[in-house]
């Protein structure tokens, strides 16, 4: 399955079905991040429910220094 | 020192600081600690997937700083009110520094994106506190579209050249029924100091904290200069002339023709 992840192209494992799945494969802890998955933000709790397909758009954003 | 109100929030401390360009997160937080800040201001980027870094979060005390996100490299409305929405999805309170910038070069904010962005924040409930030029008429369209304060900058982001835009601001500062937080371009603590004795409710300063030896120092000097000039501005500075005023007495001189 084809993906792109913060845009880039990305090609995931089958076992690889939901967003929390991703997650823990990039060893990211999901209380850090916001999912945003076809421009649709994701609530923690629809983590493990929603599933990956082909095409699809994630953008992982998190906070870091600004101004 | 008199307290601050934003939104209905009160505030002690009239000096935000932003958290990018520090050498490390240690100099980040003695810069919030000795700045006093209560409210500091934080960016939205991509993960990188291939090299995760430690969580900003983590080392900010939420109990004691008010996390305002911005919109940093926004582009058009719709950026910023994506980013917005992202940032309340992080589990902020749904405060954010709107900022629009198209210009790459001067960074500098766009008026006409910033006040749509402004009006679809507030209709979604957000507190919205817009980054914007030095413009009185653009201010008053602020206000009006509900924004919780006006940031006018001072001069461009980065810049460290002070309040170029001192006549402009003073307008708004009069004409201002909302807090006016003069952000960009403060360089040092007199920069500070002058926008809070022309009546400034607050400043914002990252640059000037950060790109120094000493953080920590800068921010204590930030503060003093803020509550000088706040003190200042509630004192009422004397008049200006252009002769000389005698503050001694003008009588009783030492010599015979007096």
């Amino acid at each position: 399955m084809d993906i792109t992840l913060n845009g880039e192209q990305k090609t995931l494992t089958t076992d690889m079905t939901d967003v929390q799945r991703l997650l823990t494969s990039l060893n990211l802890e999901p209380q850090t991040l916001v999912v945003e998955l076809n421009h649709r933000i994701l609530a923690p709790d629809e983590y493990a429910t929603t599933s990956l397909n082909d095409g699809d758009i994630i953008e992982l954003v998190h906070f870091v220094g600004g101004g | 020192m008199d307290s601050l109100v934003i939104a209905g929030r009160t505030f002690s401390s009239r000096l935000m600081v932003g958290t990018g360009k520090f050498a490390s997160h240690q100099a980040m937080l003695d810069a919030m600690e000795h700045a006093g800040s209560e409210i500091v201001t934080v960016a939205l980027r991509r993960v990188d997937v291939n090299n995760p870094q430690d969580s900003l979060l983590r080392h900010i005390d939420q109990s004691r700083y008010l996390l305002l996100p911005n919109t940093s490299g926004a582009r058009t409305a719709e950026e910023a009110v994506r980013l917005a929405r992202l940032a309340r999805a992080a589990g902020c309170e749904p405060w954010v520094k709107l900022e629009v910038t198209p210009d790459p070069w001067y960074l500098l904010p766009d008026p006409i994106e910033t006040l749509k962005a402004t009006e679809i924040l507030v209709k979604e409930g957000f507190v919205v506190l817009p980054y914007m030029p030095a413009d009185p008429v653009l201010a008053r369209h602020l206000e009006e579209a509900g924004a919780a304060t006006v940031m006018p900058l001072g001069a461009p982001i980065g810049t460290n050249r002070g309040v170029r835009t001192r006549d402009l601001i003073a307008i708004i500062i009069e004409q201002a029924h909302i807090p006016v937080v003069v952000d960009a371009g403060l360089g040092a603590p007199s920069h500070a100091a002058e926008a809070m004795e022309m009546g400034a409710d607050a400043v914002l300063v990252n640059t000037a904290l950060a790109d120094t030896a000493s953080p920590a120092m800068m921010a204590e000097a930030f503060r003093k200069g803020v509550e000088a000039g706040r003190l200042a501005y509630l004192a009422g500075l004397g008049p200006q002339r252009q002769q000389a005023d005698a503050s001694s007495p003008l009588t009783g001189f030492l010599r015979n023709d007096s």
